[in-house]
């Protein structure tokens, strides 16, 4: 079978099995129970991971490593300009790309997340909305596959919009709490800020290149009309980059991905560890070209990156709820693969991004785990003493423990070390600043996440009591997945094995395809000789930071504990800014939220000039015509109509004494008759 | 069938006038049969108007089904209708919406129901007629006519202040029709002062030349009309009274057709009869700065709203605003993007009215702190509310991406700043949007009132489920209604900025163009 040829059905599996949920899930549950769910909707993720292994494999097989196919049109816009004056047409397909970056990504996204949608069944098998989550989930899992699999950054945005609808759907999954829809709000609002970038890249893109297509905006930038440095190249990735802030929770739109917390902890795992938070760092590896030409963003990104990194990893420090300590370190670990690309090592970026995918989800599902063995406590201070109660959720968590601090030869140590040395050595863009950041950051790495070990694992039980007899294993549907997450996290690593310890590095020769216009992350695998020392050293130094990171959380935690809250009596101011994550909550939402800047006060303040200005302008026109009217009725009645009044009563007055007389009697009138001639009379005769 | 073909846009005009008739000569106590004759008359309406979909012809300039009369001699003016690419989709938009208004006011209107469907027929009439008329005269006629049954429609049924919108509706735009009917005279006696003959037929308007002076006074003029009616920023202040005192099905057709009268105008009229004016740069930073502020303050006014339909109609304002942004952009996708962004504002605006209102029917409150946890007795709405939310915010996949991206599209050719603010409206947009959907939907329902509401039932279904399908159409492949608009919209483009089409000779490092065959051969014309 010709898996290439139908990759594009890849994303559709999952997307069958939420239509199957979202309509018939209610009536399907009733008739059949849980069960019938509990296979489609993972088999359906499995289906698409069998697509995908059979895709990269036959890519394998290709000389070109490229498969590109165009399903249909789906925009087909009308002509426009671009920026130089020549007329190209606004178009964008529905349309995929398999090339050796978006196989690798496929394999880590269908792989863990058919795992996690396995884990699911048991995490989620005594919870209410049991096809609604797994609907939600499989459309994730179609979003994310879109995601990465289309061939244009329009398509791209699709999945990327459509993979932060899921995350506020999942995140929100309890929506009876308040505090987990309003983290779902914050995580979309927040990741809409990096959106409005990410559009107007896309935007930019097209005026610059009047395509959006990957390669055919690699073949233009690639062909002699754009220079290194070129505004334009450096405004798209800017702007694509604040599209990744938001969506890889980087200064400074981290914000939401701890308070996204909130989810069901699979979701956390999948979504909020493995795939979805890294989407960031595929798009700036996907614009490998667009950055490479563009040396003012690289520094941009490996800086804030590297600041990233430490800044989360401080906050892990001192965190007491187990996920909120695994959502922190997410952050700084993707700070770690934004470091990478920023140095132009974007095939170490992309190693760690899959080898955090396994570290990380399992670190977030024994989490889960012990979460599921307590009945929902995720406090680290109602922890300790587990090790004995939950054995196997205790050896999977230590394994991903141990992977995640870089020892050797676990997952995590080649493609932390991978970053560590190309901050330090890469000869465009290395930095030994950005090394030490790195450095450090290693060592907090695995003080925090040892400190959360030894919590959970070790000392004594701080467990309530009535929890304490509940404690139990997690059934073998949870703790398989965790089982291969756990091999992946020892033997993920492997494939990238560098040359200096003799391996070959085949994960970065794979991905030499896609980054090939950028000689230093190919070449990156072959060392030469003279760096080897420098190399040999920084390694031991990284190995010998993380041992003592460990060791001091073993020392503090376990062997002294009251030796823990000492310090932090000591270092309280300190303790409390980090325990306050530097309030730059409380100062995005003074000034965002409730602020006059953007925020509620400036919608209330003009509401109300809405109503009292506008309309108030508008009712305003209504009063004076009515006044004017009232006046003109004024005007009317006593000056127009009292003029004539006026007459009517002069007339009146004037004539009143003639009216005397006017009596209408005829009597009268012949009694004055008389009178008047009487008068005449005696005139005349008395002269 | 051939006399059919020739009077298409008749039989679709006039059938709901019909229906209004039967309607009046049927006793007003049989209430069932005046429901049964409107709806049915409204799902006729159509299915008549079905065939223009198929019939029409994408790739043939000017304006088809052509129907001509004299009708009054002596000044001129003829009954001539015909419809172009831009006035198939909003005649559809209308004959959809209209039949599905009527359906949902099946319970909710149960006093006058004989006036209510008359009305409600007639006006449907009275739209259609404006978005077909190609005599300024008989466009003139339909825009006022359709005035007089939507005062009723808004001053007769819901509402405690509703005399107070109902009067300030009408007023305001007949403000503005007055200022319209000045603009037209002056187009009329100029083309009798140039070419000796009198008519309103705006095919024969457009060769009209005209001084900028004038063009500019005159397109003032239209834009008072228009800008009213779309409404613009400040002329606004009408639409959330006039929503909040509407019945629900009225809430419909005001937003999700009336609106686009205005923008109607503006693209049918403004822009090709005055193409001097409309490029004029002082009237387009004008143009553009009301669009943006509409965009922008419309939003943030909804965030604050404490009533459920005066949020939607504020969003209105904010989408809108989009629309007239991308006409004012003057450019191919912006203008393309601006009429599918309108038929897109007509399905999920009109939506969102049809939610209030099924909500609104079971409680009789629109404050939207009276709701919340809605999510558990109402799944079925739950999700058809989170689609059309979707829809309205622009996630990718719906419709209402297509429409804002295009604009923004055609924007950001002409000025980045533009594009970068309308952006702000997105990111505000989901704000309100999601918040009105957390405080009504998820959360324990805190209300007792709300424990027993029931979930949709079959009719209201189908109010709501065609607009959803509409909506994942235009969202999923939006081809057709792109390629209608390319002929149109180029001629328009070909008026206000001549040349635009033109090859340049520049390396080409993109993809190659192929330009509509019209657009070349009308540049001077």
């Amino acid at each position: 079978m010709d898996f290439l040829e139908y990759s594009w059905l890849i994303p559709l599996f999952p997307l069958l099995g939420t239509v199957l949920m979202l309509f018939f899930g209610r009536a399907l549950e009733r008739a059949h129970g849980r069960g019938l769910i509990s296979v489609l909707c993972p088999g359906l993720v499995g289906v698409s991971f069998v697509f995908s292994l059979g895709a990269a494999l036959q890519l394998a097989q290709q000389p070109a490593r490229l498969f590109e196919k165009t399903v249909f049109t789906w925009v087909p816009g009308l002509p426009f300009h671009l920026a130089n004056g020549q007329l190209a047409r606004f178009e964008a397909a529905w349309g995929i790309l398999v090339d050796p970056l978006s196989a690798v990504m496929i394999l880590v996204v269908s792989f863990v997340g058919f795992l996690i949608h396995v884990y699911s069944v048991g995490y989620m098998a005594h919870e209410g909305g049991y096809y609604r989550y797994f609907g939600y989930l499989n459309l994730f899992m179609f979003n994310m596959l879109t995601l990465v699999l289309a061939n244009n950054y329009l398509l791209m945005f699709v999945g990327w919009e459509g993979v932060g609808l899921c995350s506020y759907l999942l995140i929100g999954f309890w929506f009876q709490r308040k505090s987990a829809s309003d983290a779902g709000k914050k995580a979309f609002v927040v990741n809409r800020v990096g959106d409005a970038g990410f559009l107007l890249g896309i935007l930019l893109t097209f005026a610059t290149f009047g395509t959006v297509a990957f390669t055919r905006v690699n073949e233009a930038a690639r062909s002699g009309l754009f220079h290194s440095g070129d505004a334009a190249l450096t405004a798209i990735t800017l702007l694509f980059f604040i599209g990744a802030t938001g969506k890889s929770a980087q200064i400074p739109l981290y914000v939401w991905l701890p308070d996204a917390m909130e989810g069901p902890t699979p979701v956390s795992a999948l979504i909020h560890a493995a795939t979805m938070v890294t989407a960031g760092v595929y798009m700036v590896a996907r614009s490998n070209v667009l950055f490479s030409m563009a040396p003012a963003s690289m520094k941009v990104v490996a800086i804030i990156g590297a600041l990233t990194a430490i800044f989360a990893a401080s906050i892990g420090l001192v965190h007491n709820d187990i996920k909120r300590v695994l959502a922190y370190s997410t952050v700084s670990q993707l700070g770690y693969m934004f470091l990478a690309c920023g140095v132009g090592a974007f095939g170490a970026g992309i190693f760690h991004l899959s080898t955090h995918a396994y570290f990380k989800a399992l670190l977030f599902l024994g989490a889960g785990s012990v979460i599921h063995a307590l009945g929902g406590e995720q406090d680290l201070r109602k922890m300790g003493a587990l090790r004995h109660k939950i054995p196997w959720t205790y050896r999977f968590f230590l394994i991903a423990a141990l992977a995640i601090i870089g020892a050797p030869p676990l997952a995590g140590f080649f493609s932390k070390d991978e970053i560590l040395w190309q901050a330090w050595s890469n000869p465009e863009h290395g930095w030994w600043l950005l090394w030490l950041v790195a450095f450090l950051t290693a060592g907090m790495t695995a003080f925090y996440m040892w400190r959360l070990v030894f919590l959970t694992f070790f000392g004594k039980s701080r467990v309530d009591h009535e929890v304490e007899h509940h404690i139990h294993e997690s059934p073998k549907v949870m703790l398989v997945p965790l089982g291969v997450l756990a091999a992946l996290s020892v033997v993920g690593g492997w494939l990238g094995w560098p040359k200096s310890l003799g391996g070959s590095n085949r994960f970065e020769q794979w991905l030499a395809p896609v980054f090939d216009g950028h000689p230093h992350a190919v070449q990156a695998a072959a060392v030469e000789p003279h760096f080897e020392a420098a190399e040999y050293t920084l390694m031991v130094l990284a190995i010998a930071l993380a041992a003592a990171g460990v060791y001091l959380a073993y020392h503090l935690y376990v062997r002294r504990p009251e030796k823990s809250d000492q310090l932090q009596a000591q270092l309280q101011p300190v303790h409390t800014l980090l325990l306050n994550k530097y309030y730059v909550d409380e100062l995005y939402s003074a000034v965002f939220v409730e602020g006059p800047v953007m925020g509620k006060q400036l919608g209330s303040a003009l509401s109300q000039f809405d109503a009292r200005i506008v309309d108030g302008g508008v009712n305003g026109a209504g009063w004076l015509t009515r006044m004017t009217s009232r006046l003109s009725i004024f005007w009317d009645t006593w000056a127009v109509d009292g003029a004539v009044r006026l007459l009517g009563f002069t007339t009146k007055v004037a004539s009143f004494p003639v009216r005397m007389i006017q009596t209408g009697f005829v009597q009268s009138y012949a009694l004055l008759i008389v009178l008047g001639v009487l008068s005449f009379l005696g005139y005349y005769l008395f002269r | 069938m051939e006399f059919v073909r020739n009077h298409i846009l008749t039989i679709t005009l006039f059938t709901p006038l019909a229906g209004a008739v039967v309607v009046m000569l049927l006793n007003k106590e049989r209430i069932d049969a005046i429901r049964w004759v409107a709806n049915i008359f409204a799902f006729a309406g159509f299915l008549v108007s079905l065939p223009l979909v198929f019939w029409f012809q994408s790739a043939q300039p000017g304006f088809q089904f052509t129907e001509e009369a004299m009708w009054i001699p002596s000044i001129g003016a003829r009954y001539s209708l015909g419809i172009d690419g831009i006035s198939l989709l909003l005649v559809m938009l209308t004959t959809v919406l209209g039949s599905i208004s009527i359906l949902s006011s099946w319970t909710a209107i149960q006093d006058r129901v004989k006036e209510y469907y008359v009305f409600f027929l007639v006006l449907q009439t009275g739209m259609l007629g404006v978005f077909m008329s190609l005599d300024f005269f008989l466009f003139y006629v339909f825009w006022e006519v359709m005035l007089v049954p939507m005062y009723f429609l808004i001053g007769i049924w819901v509402g405690p202040n509703k005399l107070y919108a109902a009067i300030k509706f009408f007023l305001f735009t007949l403000f503005g029709s007055v200022l319209m009917l000045l603009g037209i005279l002056v187009l009329y006696f100029s083309y009798h002062t140039q070419f000796g003959a009198y008519t309103f037929d705006i095919r024969q308007l457009i060769s009209l030349n005209l001084p900028l002076n004038t063009q500019i006074w005159v397109f003032l003029a239209f834009f008072v009309g228009f800008a009213i009616k779309v409404p613009m920023f400040p002329f606004h202040t009408w639409l959330p009274d006039a929503h909040v005192e509407a019945p629900t099905a009225g809430s419909v057709i005001l937003a999700g057709v009336l609106l686009k009268m205005g923008t109607y105008g503006f693209v049918r009229f403004s822009l090709p009869l005055l193409p001097g004016a409309s490029a004029d740069s002082r009237i387009v930073k004008f143009m553009v700065a009301l669009s943006l502020i509409a965009i922008i303050y419309g939003a943030l006014v909804s965030l604050m709203q404490k009533d459920w339909k005066k949020l939607v109609a504020y969003s209105s304002v904010s989408h809108l605003g989009f629309c007239t942004l991308g006409l004012f952009a003057l450019t191919p996708n912006g203008i393309a993007g601006s009429v599918i962004q309108q038929i897109n504002h007509g399905i999920s605006t009109g939506a969102l009215f049809l939610i209030v209102g099924i909500v609104y029917e079971r409680r009789h409150t629109r404050e939207i702190s009276e709701y919340g946890g809605l999510s558990n007795v109402m799944p079925v709405f739950a999700t058809i509310f989170m689609i059309i939310t979707m829809s309205s915010i622009g996630v990718p996949a719906l419709n209402g991406f297509i429409g804002e991206f295009t604009i923004l599209q055609g924007t950001f050719e002409v000025n980045k700043v533009w594009a970068g603010l309308a952006t702000i409206g997105i990111v505000l947009g989901a704000a309100y949007m999601l918040w009105l959907y957390q405080r009504t939907m998820f959360g324990p329902i805190t209300n007792p009132k709300n424990e027993k509401l029931a979930d949709l039932n079959w009719r209201e279904l189908a109010t709501l489920v065609p607009l959803v399908i509409w909506a994942f159409w235009i969202g999923l492949y939006p081809k057709p209604y792109f390629r209608v608009l390319e002929q149109p919209v180029a001629q328009i483009v070909q008026r206000v900025r001549p040349g635009y089409y033109a090859k340049r000779a520049v390396p080409v490092p993109a993809q190659p163009v192929v330009v509509p065959a019209q657009a070349q051969v009308t540049t001077e014309k």
